[in-house]
């Protein structure tokens, strides 16, 4: 079972690859939008990426609620149960 | 019972030219933004577009097509007398019926067999599929295949979603027969569960009504939602991509041109990044000048392509083209 600091490191490597955006500002206290400028478009991105890195699926309607990087990984760790 | 005569078709069929017509009227995003609260950096940064073209109102669907059809017909190196089949790929063309592929064919001079098809954005690869197996099966020698939109005609201009995206235009291609295979298989298909995407927000009789619940009277607009088209185009329609350069045998390395609906930029780029395109591939971008004229975008990115040198003559360029029903088809051929 991956740990939070595992799931976080591997979004955190997505996010860099989509966005641009340096893997070590990606904590779990970061918002995308706000701290990171991860526009929805890219988010897009990041969950399709997430999806097949993590093995789990994230619904559209999910999306919304993935707010900050810890938001995510939570989700991730519940989905993946 | 009595045996039938039957038609035997060219064993090959390819595109022999390419033309296009793009509307005078060049918008910059600075013509939009008010109207929907935006700027110009959110639109570029959204969409990669900077300026659309929006037709006047000399520049009707069926004046647009005649215009690209003419180029492409003459590139050819034919005669519009000898194109015996027109299909028209638009969703524009707001008269119901006739097809307009029939006022064409008579404007250029031709009594050919003439229908318009409907599958939006992807209308013209549906249409260069339709041409390739025509010619094949010999019900038709040459094929002119027209993608052509006038959304200007059907857009909200207060539409956050959708104003700043979509243009006019129209892009013609000509198919007939080929020593060597210059079509691909197409690829192809639908999914009608995501019928609302990408839509017509109101039925024509919800704008008339009743006389006991008049209708809004307002002309239907185009709507979409943005993000799960972007989800599905990116990354469904890039698997697409790779199917049909399976279908024909293609690798990525032996891949010269990339020419996908022009919808968005980053549509565009998340593609090929899923696609893995090698950098040697040249991809269409001419969103960014054009705007997303649907049905069109095709036609136009490649006539383009070719124009500037990008695609040259003989180079293996794979088309795709996705968008409302959802629809999409996607095949490989050969550039003229």
């Amino acid at each position: 079972m991956a740990t939070t600091e595992e799931i976080r490191a591997d979004l955190a490597d997505i996010v860099n690859e989509v966005a641009g955006v340096d893997a070590d500002d990606v904590q779990l206290d970061k918002s995308f939008v706000d701290d990171l400028d991860v526009d929805s478009l890219s988010m897009v991105e990041v969950v399709v990426a997430a999806e097949e890195k993590f093995g789990v699926t994230i619904p559209d309607d999910e999306v919304k609620n993935l707010k900050t990087v810890g938001d995510a990984v939570a989700f991730i760790e519940r989905s993946q149960g | 019972m009595a045996a039938l005569t039957t038609t035997t078709g060219a064993p090959h069929a390819a595109i022999l030219g390419v033309g296009a017509y793009r509307p005078v009227r060049l918008v910059p995003n600075s013509d939009v933004v008010d109207a929907i609260d935006s700027s110009d950096e959110w639109i570029q940064q959204r969409s990669g577009i900077k300026t659309r073209r929006w037709a006047g109102p000399e520049e009707s669907v069926q004046m647009m097509s005649v215009a690209a059809s003419r180029l492409a017909i003459e590139r050819a190196g034919l005669e519009p007398g000898q194109i015996d089949c027109v299909v028209v790929a638009t969703v524009s063309h707001l008269l119901q019926t006739p097809a307009v592929a029939t006022a064409i064919a008579h404007e250029l001079g031709t009594d050919a067999a003439a229908f318009d098809i409907s599958a939006a954005c992807s209308g013209f690869c549906h249409g260069v599929a339709l041409a390739s197996d025509i010619v094949r099966a010999g019900s038709a020698r040459y094929v002119l295949v027209v993608g052509v939109e006038r959304l200007t005609d059907i857009l909200d201009l207060t539409d956050r979603g959708t104003a700043f995206i979509f243009a006019d235009g129209a892009g013609a291609a000509v198919v007939g027969a080929s020593d060597t295979p210059g079509i691909g298989p197409v690829v192809w298909g639908s999914d009608g569960e995501q019928f609302d995407l990408i839509r017509q927000r109101e039925d024509w009789r919800d704008v008339v009504g009743t006389p006991d619940a008049p209708g809004s009277g307002v002309m239907p607009h185009l709507t979409m939602q943005g993000n799960p088209v972007f989800r599905w185009a990116s990354f469904a329609m890039a698997k697409i991509g790779q199917q049909a350069l399976d279908a024909a045998g293609i690798t990525l390395d032996e891949l010269d041109v990339f020419v996908p609906h022009q919808a968005n930029m980053r549509i565009i780029d998340a593609m090929a990044r899923s696609m893995k395109l090698p950098s040697t591939v040249k991809i269409a971008r001419d969103v960014a000048d054009q705007g997303n004229t649907s049905a069109a975008s095709v036609p136009l990115a490649l006539d383009r392509m070719i124009a500037e040198g990008d695609a040259k003559s003989g180079d293996t360029a794979l088309l795709i083209a996705f968008g409302a029903g959802l629809s999409y088809a996607a095949q490989v051929v050969t550039v003229p």
